[in-house]
Protein backbone atom coordinates (compact mmCIF):
# COMPACT_ATOMS: atom_id res chain seq x y z
CA UNK A 1 0.00 0.00 0.00
CA UNK A 2 1.19 3.48 -0.67
CA UNK A 3 2.47 5.60 1.54
CA UNK A 4 0.00 9.30 1.39
CA UNK A 5 1.86 12.42 1.19
CA UNK A 6 1.46 15.63 2.82
CA UNK A 7 2.29 18.29 1.23
CA UNK A 8 2.14 22.29 2.95
CA UNK A 9 1.30 24.58 0.40
CA UNK A 10 2.98 27.69 0.17
CA UNK A 11 1.26 31.12 -1.68
CA UNK A 12 3.74 33.67 -2.37
CA UNK A 13 4.27 36.84 -4.59
CA UNK A 14 7.76 39.28 -4.95
CA UNK A 15 9.28 36.46 -2.71
CA UNK A 16 7.05 36.43 0.14
CA UNK A 17 4.45 34.24 1.39
CA UNK A 18 1.06 35.71 0.97
CA UNK A 19 -0.91 33.76 4.54
CA UNK A 20 0.40 33.89 7.75
CA UNK A 21 2.56 31.54 8.77
CA UNK A 22 2.61 30.81 12.49
CA UNK A 23 5.35 29.22 13.42
CA UNK A 24 7.62 29.61 16.28
CA UNK A 25 11.31 30.03 16.29
CA UNK A 26 10.95 31.66 12.80
CA UNK A 27 13.67 33.88 12.16
CA UNK A 28 11.20 35.60 9.24
CA UNK A 29 8.09 34.31 9.25
CA UNK A 30 7.46 36.19 5.60
CA UNK A 31 10.47 34.37 4.18
CA UNK A 32 8.95 31.04 1.93
CA UNK A 33 12.98 28.94 2.78
CA UNK A 34 12.12 29.61 6.42
CA UNK A 35 9.27 28.25 6.19
CA UNK A 36 10.10 25.17 4.00
CA UNK A 37 13.09 24.62 6.30
CA UNK A 38 10.43 24.19 8.74
CA UNK A 39 7.86 22.20 7.17
CA UNK A 40 10.93 20.49 6.07
CA UNK A 41 12.69 19.63 9.58
CA UNK A 42 8.61 18.74 10.30
CA UNK A 43 8.62 15.73 8.32
CA UNK A 44 6.29 17.17 5.72
CA UNK A 45 6.40 14.62 2.52
CA UNK A 46 7.05 17.36 -0.48
CA UNK A 47 6.67 21.08 -0.83
CA UNK A 48 4.64 23.27 -2.92
CA UNK A 49 5.38 26.98 -3.92
CA UNK A 50 2.12 28.71 -5.66
CA UNK A 51 3.53 31.76 -6.88
CA UNK A 52 0.03 33.70 -6.90
CA UNK A 53 1.20 36.76 -8.70
CA UNK A 54 3.48 35.33 -11.11
CA UNK A 55 4.22 38.28 -14.19
CA UNK A 56 7.15 37.89 -16.46
CA UNK A 57 8.74 41.04 -14.55
CA UNK A 58 9.14 39.51 -11.32
CA UNK A 59 10.31 35.70 -12.63
CA UNK A 60 13.73 35.88 -10.94
CA UNK A 61 12.34 36.00 -7.30
CA UNK A 62 10.68 32.62 -7.86
CA UNK A 63 14.02 31.33 -9.40
CA UNK A 64 15.96 33.23 -6.28
CA UNK A 65 13.63 31.17 -3.88
CA UNK A 66 14.13 28.27 -5.95
CA UNK A 67 17.86 27.36 -5.63
CA UNK A 68 17.85 29.15 -1.90
CA UNK A 69 15.52 26.73 -1.05
CA UNK A 70 16.83 23.65 -2.85
CA UNK A 71 20.31 25.18 -0.97
CA UNK A 72 18.27 24.13 2.50
CA UNK A 73 15.75 21.72 1.42
CA UNK A 74 16.54 18.21 0.52
CA UNK A 75 12.42 17.07 -0.23
CA UNK A 76 10.77 17.06 -3.43
CA UNK A 77 9.83 20.80 -4.59
CA UNK A 78 7.27 21.60 -7.26
CA UNK A 79 6.65 25.22 -7.97
CA UNK A 80 3.71 26.80 -9.71
CA UNK A 81 2.38 30.01 -11.25
CA UNK A 82 2.87 31.83 -15.03
CA UNK A 83 4.73 28.46 -15.93
CA UNK A 84 3.76 28.76 -19.68
CA UNK A 85 6.30 27.22 -21.60
CA UNK A 86 9.21 24.53 -21.82
CA UNK A 87 11.88 27.03 -21.31
CA UNK A 88 9.71 28.06 -18.08
CA UNK A 89 10.02 24.36 -17.06
CA UNK A 90 14.16 24.04 -17.55
CA UNK A 91 14.56 27.51 -15.89
CA UNK A 92 12.66 26.58 -12.62
CA UNK A 93 14.42 22.98 -13.11
CA UNK A 94 17.62 24.67 -13.42
CA UNK A 95 16.61 27.14 -10.20
CA UNK A 96 16.00 24.17 -7.79
CA UNK A 97 12.63 22.92 -8.34
CA UNK A 98 11.65 19.13 -8.68
CA UNK A 99 8.63 19.45 -10.45
CA UNK A 100 6.92 22.35 -12.09
CA UNK A 101 3.03 22.76 -12.65
CA UNK A 102 1.39 24.30 -15.22
CA UNK A 103 -2.17 25.65 -14.37
CA UNK A 104 -4.20 28.17 -17.12
CA UNK A 105 -1.14 27.52 -19.83
CA UNK A 106 -2.93 24.23 -19.97
CA UNK A 107 -6.32 25.37 -20.21
CA UNK A 108 -5.23 27.59 -22.98
CA UNK A 109 -3.32 25.09 -24.76
CA UNK A 110 -3.46 21.71 -23.45
CA UNK A 111 -0.12 20.67 -25.95
CA UNK A 112 1.84 22.63 -23.49
CA UNK A 113 1.87 19.74 -21.22
CA UNK A 114 2.37 17.72 -23.92
CA UNK A 115 5.54 19.74 -25.13
CA UNK A 116 6.74 19.68 -21.45
CA UNK A 117 6.26 15.79 -20.78
CA UNK A 118 7.55 14.69 -24.21
CA UNK A 119 11.07 16.80 -22.95
CA UNK A 120 10.92 16.35 -19.09
CA UNK A 121 9.15 13.29 -18.58
CA UNK A 122 5.57 12.90 -16.77
CA UNK A 123 6.58 12.72 -13.64
CA UNK A 124 8.17 16.17 -13.62
CA UNK A 125 4.82 17.28 -14.89
CA UNK A 126 2.22 18.48 -12.43
CA UNK A 127 -1.24 20.07 -13.83
CA UNK A 128 -3.48 22.13 -11.52
CA UNK A 129 -6.79 22.18 -11.95
CA UNK A 130 -9.23 24.92 -10.46
CA UNK A 131 -13.01 23.27 -10.84
CA UNK A 132 -16.39 25.04 -9.23
CA UNK A 133 -19.61 22.97 -8.69
CA UNK A 134 -21.40 24.17 -11.96
CA UNK A 135 -24.85 21.90 -10.96
CA UNK A 136 -24.67 18.88 -8.97
CA UNK A 137 -22.15 16.32 -10.22
CA UNK A 138 -20.86 18.97 -12.46
CA UNK A 139 -17.57 20.90 -12.82
CA UNK A 140 -15.60 23.47 -14.31
CA UNK A 141 -12.73 24.56 -14.64
CA UNK A 142 -12.36 28.94 -14.12
CA UNK A 143 -9.72 30.89 -14.62
CA UNK A 144 -8.07 33.89 -12.79
CA UNK A 145 -8.73 32.88 -9.44
CA UNK A 146 -11.89 31.14 -10.19
CA UNK A 147 -14.16 34.10 -11.55
CA UNK A 148 -13.73 33.17 -15.12
CA UNK A 149 -15.78 30.15 -16.79
CA UNK A 150 -14.61 28.63 -19.36
CA UNK A 151 -17.27 25.78 -19.73
CA UNK A 152 -14.92 23.29 -20.03
CA UNK A 153 -15.79 20.21 -18.04
CA UNK A 154 -13.17 19.56 -15.39
CA UNK A 155 -13.43 15.70 -15.63
CA UNK A 156 -13.11 16.06 -18.97
CA UNK A 157 -10.20 18.17 -18.98
CA UNK A 158 -8.69 15.93 -16.34
CA UNK A 159 -8.65 13.33 -19.01
CA UNK A 160 -6.94 15.64 -21.49
CA UNK A 161 -4.46 16.92 -19.81
CA UNK A 162 -3.43 13.24 -18.48
CA UNK A 163 -3.97 11.67 -22.18
CA UNK A 164 -0.91 14.93 -23.13
CA UNK A 165 1.08 13.29 -20.12
CA UNK A 166 0.62 15.31 -17.16
CA UNK A 167 2.28 12.69 -14.07
CA UNK A 168 0.06 14.61 -11.53
CA UNK A 169 -3.50 16.73 -11.16
CA UNK A 170 -3.28 18.92 -8.16
CA UNK A 171 -7.09 19.49 -7.79
CA UNK A 172 -8.42 22.38 -5.91
CA UNK A 173 -11.98 22.77 -5.49
CA UNK A 174 -12.56 27.07 -6.07
CA UNK A 175 -16.11 26.37 -4.06
CA UNK A 176 -14.12 25.06 -0.97
CA UNK A 177 -10.42 27.14 -0.97
CA UNK A 178 -10.18 28.92 2.03
CA UNK A 179 -13.96 27.75 3.52
CA UNK A 180 -12.00 25.24 5.84
CA UNK A 181 -15.44 23.30 5.21
CA UNK A 182 -13.50 20.17 3.74
CA UNK A 183 -12.51 18.85 0.01
CA UNK A 184 -14.75 18.64 -2.25
CA UNK A 185 -15.31 14.87 -2.60
CA UNK A 186 -17.82 14.12 -4.96
CA UNK A 187 -15.50 16.33 -7.08
CA UNK A 188 -12.33 14.67 -5.97
CA UNK A 189 -13.46 11.05 -6.52
CA UNK A 190 -14.75 12.30 -9.81
CA UNK A 191 -11.62 13.07 -11.13
CA UNK A 192 -9.42 10.62 -9.26
CA UNK A 193 -11.72 7.51 -11.05
CA UNK A 194 -11.11 9.25 -14.30
CA UNK A 195 -7.59 9.18 -14.08
CA UNK A 196 -4.46 6.88 -13.45
CA UNK A 197 -2.04 9.38 -12.14
CA UNK A 198 -1.86 10.15 -8.96
CA UNK A 199 -4.59 13.32 -7.49
CA UNK A 200 -3.79 15.71 -5.15
CA UNK A 201 -6.13 16.84 -3.19
CA UNK A 202 -6.42 20.53 -2.54
CA UNK A 203 -8.89 23.38 -1.12
CA UNK A 204 -10.85 23.53 2.09
CA UNK A 205 -9.16 21.34 4.91
CA UNK A 206 -10.46 22.86 8.43
CA UNK A 207 -9.85 19.48 10.42
CA UNK A 208 -7.43 16.47 10.62
CA UNK A 209 -10.52 14.43 9.59
CA UNK A 210 -11.47 16.59 6.39
CA UNK A 211 -7.43 15.22 5.16
CA UNK A 212 -8.69 11.48 6.08
CA UNK A 213 -11.40 12.23 3.79
CA UNK A 214 -9.51 13.22 0.86
CA UNK A 215 -8.20 9.81 0.95
CA UNK A 216 -10.91 7.41 2.00
CA UNK A 217 -13.72 8.97 0.29
CA UNK A 218 -12.08 10.91 -2.65
CA UNK A 219 -9.63 8.51 -3.55
CA UNK A 220 -6.87 11.03 -3.63
CA UNK A 221 -2.95 10.05 -3.51
CA UNK A 222 -1.90 12.91 -1.64
CA UNK A 223 -3.22 16.23 0.67
CA UNK A 224 -2.16 19.18 -0.31
CA UNK A 225 -3.04 21.86 2.81
CA UNK A 226 -1.95 25.79 3.09
CA UNK A 227 -3.91 27.43 6.24
CA UNK A 228 -4.26 24.46 9.09
CA UNK A 229 -0.18 24.13 8.48
CA UNK A 230 0.60 27.93 8.24
CA UNK A 231 -1.66 29.34 11.24
CA UNK A 232 -0.21 26.40 13.51
CA UNK A 233 -3.73 24.24 13.78
CA UNK A 234 -1.71 21.53 13.22
CA UNK A 235 1.46 20.06 12.90
CA UNK A 236 2.69 17.71 10.04
CA UNK A 237 3.16 15.41 12.94
CA UNK A 238 -0.46 15.62 14.23
CA UNK A 239 -1.74 14.93 10.82
CA UNK A 240 -0.13 12.12 9.91
CA UNK A 241 -0.76 10.57 13.02
CA UNK A 242 -4.52 11.40 12.64
CA UNK A 243 -4.28 9.49 9.15
CA UNK A 244 -2.18 6.79 10.32
CA UNK A 245 -4.84 6.27 13.34
CA UNK A 246 -7.76 6.29 10.95
CA UNK A 247 -5.77 3.49 8.91
CA UNK A 248 -4.47 5.65 6.04
CA UNK A 249 -0.14 4.46 5.57
CA UNK A 250 1.48 7.35 6.93
CA UNK A 251 5.32 8.07 6.70
CA UNK A 252 5.89 8.53 10.24
CA UNK A 253 9.48 9.57 10.66
CA UNK B 1 47.25 14.68 -12.02
CA UNK B 2 46.17 17.03 -9.13
CA UNK B 3 43.20 16.20 -6.95
CA UNK B 4 40.07 18.16 -7.59
CA UNK B 5 37.94 16.48 -5.43
CA UNK B 6 35.09 17.97 -8.09
CA UNK B 7 31.99 15.77 -8.54
CA UNK B 8 30.40 16.15 -12.33
CA UNK B 9 27.24 17.06 -12.30
CA UNK B 10 26.09 15.99 -16.14
CA UNK B 11 24.05 18.42 -17.88
CA UNK B 12 22.06 16.92 -20.47
CA UNK B 13 19.10 19.83 -20.85
CA UNK B 14 16.74 17.77 -18.18
CA UNK B 15 16.42 16.81 -14.73
CA UNK B 16 16.49 18.58 -11.30
CA UNK B 17 20.49 19.83 -11.91
CA UNK B 18 19.88 22.41 -9.45
CA UNK B 19 18.60 20.32 -6.87
CA UNK B 20 21.80 17.00 -7.54
CA UNK B 21 24.27 20.23 -6.83
CA UNK B 22 23.04 21.60 -3.66
CA UNK B 23 23.29 17.93 -2.50
CA UNK B 24 26.24 17.61 -3.17
CA UNK B 25 27.40 20.83 -2.04
CA UNK B 26 25.50 19.91 1.07
CA UNK B 27 27.77 17.04 1.46
CA UNK B 28 30.79 18.84 1.30
CA UNK B 29 31.63 17.75 -2.53
CA UNK B 30 32.48 20.33 -4.90
CA UNK B 31 29.54 19.92 -7.58
CA UNK B 32 30.37 21.46 -11.68
CA UNK B 33 27.53 20.99 -14.04
CA UNK B 34 28.44 20.53 -16.79
CA UNK B 35 27.51 19.32 -20.59
CA UNK B 36 31.18 19.36 -21.48
CA UNK B 37 32.82 15.96 -22.15
CA UNK B 38 36.45 17.27 -21.00
CA UNK B 39 35.30 19.13 -18.46
CA UNK B 40 33.67 16.01 -17.12
CA UNK B 41 36.32 14.00 -17.58
CA UNK B 42 38.54 16.13 -15.51
CA UNK B 43 36.51 15.32 -12.48
CA UNK B 44 36.77 12.55 -9.87
CA UNK B 45 33.24 11.37 -9.75
CA UNK B 46 30.16 12.04 -12.04
CA UNK B 47 26.69 11.80 -11.48
CA UNK B 48 24.24 11.75 -14.20
CA UNK B 49 20.96 13.07 -12.74
CA UNK B 50 17.51 11.67 -13.34
CA UNK B 51 13.76 13.56 -14.59
CA UNK B 52 12.86 12.79 -18.05
CA UNK B 53 12.24 10.37 -20.14
CA UNK B 54 14.13 7.81 -21.85
CA UNK B 55 14.72 8.43 -25.21
CA UNK B 56 14.74 12.28 -25.35
CA UNK B 57 17.35 11.54 -22.21
CA UNK B 58 19.75 8.86 -24.48
CA UNK B 59 19.31 11.44 -27.88
CA UNK B 60 20.64 14.48 -25.65
CA UNK B 61 23.45 12.67 -24.17
CA UNK B 62 24.43 11.37 -27.44
CA UNK B 63 23.89 14.64 -29.34
CA UNK B 64 26.53 16.28 -27.28
CA UNK B 65 29.36 12.86 -27.23
CA UNK B 66 28.48 12.31 -23.51
CA UNK B 67 27.32 8.58 -23.93
CA UNK B 68 31.09 7.59 -25.39
CA UNK B 69 32.49 10.33 -22.72
CA UNK B 70 30.64 8.34 -19.86
CA UNK B 71 31.57 4.57 -21.33
CA UNK B 72 35.10 5.49 -21.93
CA UNK B 73 35.01 7.00 -18.46
CA UNK B 74 33.71 4.39 -16.54
CA UNK B 75 35.95 1.67 -18.26
CA UNK B 76 38.69 4.23 -16.64
CA UNK B 77 37.67 3.85 -13.30
CA UNK B 78 35.58 7.02 -12.96
CA UNK B 79 33.03 6.13 -9.96
CA UNK B 80 29.33 7.01 -11.62
CA UNK B 81 26.46 7.60 -9.87
CA UNK B 82 22.98 7.47 -12.21
CA UNK B 83 19.58 8.84 -10.52
CA UNK B 84 16.15 7.63 -11.28
CA UNK B 85 16.16 8.20 -14.85
CA UNK B 86 20.09 8.55 -14.76
CA UNK B 87 20.26 4.97 -13.30
CA UNK B 88 17.56 3.66 -16.35
CA UNK B 89 19.82 4.93 -18.89
CA UNK B 90 22.91 3.34 -17.50
CA UNK B 91 20.74 -0.02 -18.34
CA UNK B 92 20.96 -2.41 -22.16
CA UNK B 93 17.37 -0.66 -23.48
CA UNK B 94 14.34 0.57 -22.29
CA UNK B 95 10.79 0.03 -23.20
CA UNK B 96 9.24 3.33 -22.66
CA UNK B 97 7.65 4.57 -25.57
CA UNK B 98 9.09 1.95 -27.90
CA UNK B 99 12.59 0.23 -27.41
CA UNK B 100 15.43 2.35 -27.30
CA UNK B 101 19.34 1.38 -26.14
CA UNK B 102 20.68 2.62 -23.19
CA UNK B 103 24.30 2.92 -21.86
CA UNK B 104 24.51 -1.16 -21.71
CA UNK B 105 26.85 -0.38 -18.26
CA UNK B 106 24.40 -2.56 -16.05
CA UNK B 107 21.77 -5.62 -17.07
CA UNK B 108 18.31 -5.24 -17.34
CA UNK B 109 15.86 -3.67 -19.45
CA UNK B 110 13.79 -1.12 -18.29
CA UNK B 111 10.04 -1.93 -18.36
CA UNK B 112 6.75 -0.83 -16.68
CA UNK B 113 6.84 -0.76 -13.16
CA UNK B 114 5.53 -4.33 -12.36
CA UNK B 115 1.50 -5.58 -11.35
CA UNK B 116 -0.31 -8.12 -10.35
CA UNK B 117 -3.28 -6.86 -11.86
CA UNK B 118 -3.74 -7.98 -15.53
CA UNK B 119 -5.10 -4.83 -16.52
CA UNK B 120 -2.59 -2.66 -15.16
CA UNK B 121 -4.55 -0.41 -13.22
CA UNK B 122 -1.92 1.10 -11.21
CA UNK B 123 -1.55 5.10 -10.53
CA UNK B 124 1.43 5.51 -12.38
CA UNK B 125 3.79 7.65 -11.61
CA UNK B 126 5.18 5.77 -8.71
CA UNK B 127 5.32 8.78 -6.47
CA UNK B 128 5.87 7.63 -2.91
CA UNK B 129 8.59 7.30 0.05
CA UNK B 130 9.70 3.70 0.17
CA UNK B 131 11.94 1.87 2.49
CA UNK B 132 14.83 -0.36 0.53
CA UNK B 133 15.60 -4.16 0.98
CA UNK B 134 19.32 -4.89 0.64
CA UNK B 135 19.83 -8.14 -1.96
CA UNK B 136 23.73 -8.21 -2.40
CA UNK B 137 26.87 -6.90 -0.23
CA UNK B 138 28.20 -5.41 -3.35
CA UNK B 139 28.03 -1.68 -3.25
CA UNK B 140 27.65 -1.87 0.54
CA UNK B 141 29.92 1.28 0.70
CA UNK B 142 27.39 3.27 -0.42
CA UNK B 143 24.80 1.87 2.99
CA UNK B 144 27.18 2.84 5.40
CA UNK B 145 25.74 4.61 8.31
CA UNK B 146 22.73 4.94 6.33
CA UNK B 147 19.24 3.68 8.57
CA UNK B 148 18.71 0.23 7.52
CA UNK B 149 14.37 1.63 7.71
CA UNK B 150 15.07 4.59 6.24
CA UNK B 151 12.53 5.73 3.10
CA UNK B 152 13.86 7.13 0.05
CA UNK B 153 11.83 9.41 -2.35
CA UNK B 154 10.68 7.67 -5.57
CA UNK B 155 8.97 9.26 -8.73
CA UNK B 156 8.84 7.20 -12.01
CA UNK B 157 6.61 5.25 -13.93
CA UNK B 158 9.25 2.31 -15.51
CA UNK B 159 12.19 0.84 -13.33
CA UNK B 160 15.15 -1.92 -13.48
CA UNK B 161 13.87 -5.24 -13.02
CA UNK B 162 14.65 -7.01 -9.65
CA UNK B 163 15.76 -9.85 -10.85
CA UNK B 164 18.45 -8.01 -13.31
CA UNK B 165 21.95 -9.28 -11.62
CA UNK B 166 23.57 -6.39 -11.00
CA UNK B 167 20.44 -5.43 -8.51
CA UNK B 168 21.98 -4.92 -4.76
CA UNK B 169 18.57 -3.52 -3.31
CA UNK B 170 14.94 -3.74 -4.02
CA UNK B 171 11.72 -1.76 -3.36
CA UNK B 172 8.18 -3.09 -3.79
CA UNK B 173 4.92 -1.68 -5.21
CA UNK B 174 1.61 -3.76 -4.22
CA UNK B 175 4.06 -7.25 -3.44
CA UNK B 176 6.10 -6.90 -6.95
CA UNK B 177 9.70 -5.82 -6.68
CA UNK B 178 11.55 -3.64 -8.65
CA UNK B 179 15.75 -2.84 -8.65
CA UNK B 180 15.98 0.67 -6.17
CA UNK B 181 19.53 0.13 -6.41
CA UNK B 182 22.42 -1.45 -8.70
CA UNK B 183 25.76 -1.59 -9.44
CA UNK B 184 28.69 -2.86 -11.22
CA UNK B 185 32.22 -1.64 -10.13
CA UNK B 186 32.63 1.55 -10.36
CA UNK B 187 29.62 2.57 -11.10
CA UNK B 188 25.99 2.70 -8.88
CA UNK B 189 22.22 3.87 -9.59
CA UNK B 190 19.64 4.44 -7.56
CA UNK B 191 15.81 4.72 -9.00
CA UNK B 192 14.77 6.70 -6.04
CA UNK B 193 16.36 10.52 -5.43
CA UNK B 194 19.15 10.73 -2.41
CA UNK B 195 19.23 14.27 -3.19
CA UNK B 196 15.28 14.39 -2.17
CA UNK B 197 15.12 11.87 0.64
CA UNK B 198 16.00 14.58 3.36
CA UNK B 199 19.22 13.55 5.82
CA UNK B 200 19.44 9.70 5.28
CA UNK B 201 19.46 10.31 1.43
CA UNK B 202 22.21 12.98 1.92
CA UNK B 203 24.24 10.34 3.37
CA UNK B 204 23.76 8.21 0.91
CA UNK B 205 25.26 11.00 -1.53
CA UNK B 206 27.90 11.66 0.91
CA UNK B 207 29.41 7.96 0.41
CA UNK B 208 29.61 8.46 -3.20
CA UNK B 209 31.08 11.49 -3.30
CA UNK B 210 33.24 10.54 0.03
CA UNK B 211 34.21 7.09 -1.10
CA UNK B 212 33.12 6.93 -4.36
CA UNK B 213 36.75 6.87 -5.20
CA UNK B 214 37.58 3.69 -2.77
CA UNK B 215 36.07 1.61 -5.36
CA UNK B 216 38.15 0.02 -8.26
CA UNK B 217 37.28 -1.85 -11.56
Amino acid sequence: MLKTRIIPCLDVAEGRTVKGVNFVDLIDAGDPVEQARAYDAAGADELCFLDIRATHENRGTMYDLATRTAEQCFMPLTIGGGVRTVEDVRNLLLAGADKVSFNSAAVADPDCIARAADKFGSQCIVCAIDAKTVAPGKWEIFTHGGRKSTGIDAVEFAKTITAKGAGEILLTSMDRDGTRAGFNLPLTRAISDAVSVPVIASGGVGTLDHLVEGVTQGGASAVLAASIFHFGDYTIREAKEHMAAAGIPMRLT
Amino acid sequence: MTKTNLTGVIDYGVGNVRSVCSAVEAVGGRPILSSDPIELLGCERLILPGVGAFAHGMTELTSRGLDTALKSAVSDGMPLLGICLGMQMLAQSSLEFGESEGLGLAQGVVSLIPSSDPAHTLRLPHVAWKTLERRSDAAAWLFDGVDPDARFYFIHSYAVPATSPDVVAVAEIDGNEFAAVFAVDNVVGTQFHPEKSGPEGLKMLKNFVMKGDMIHV
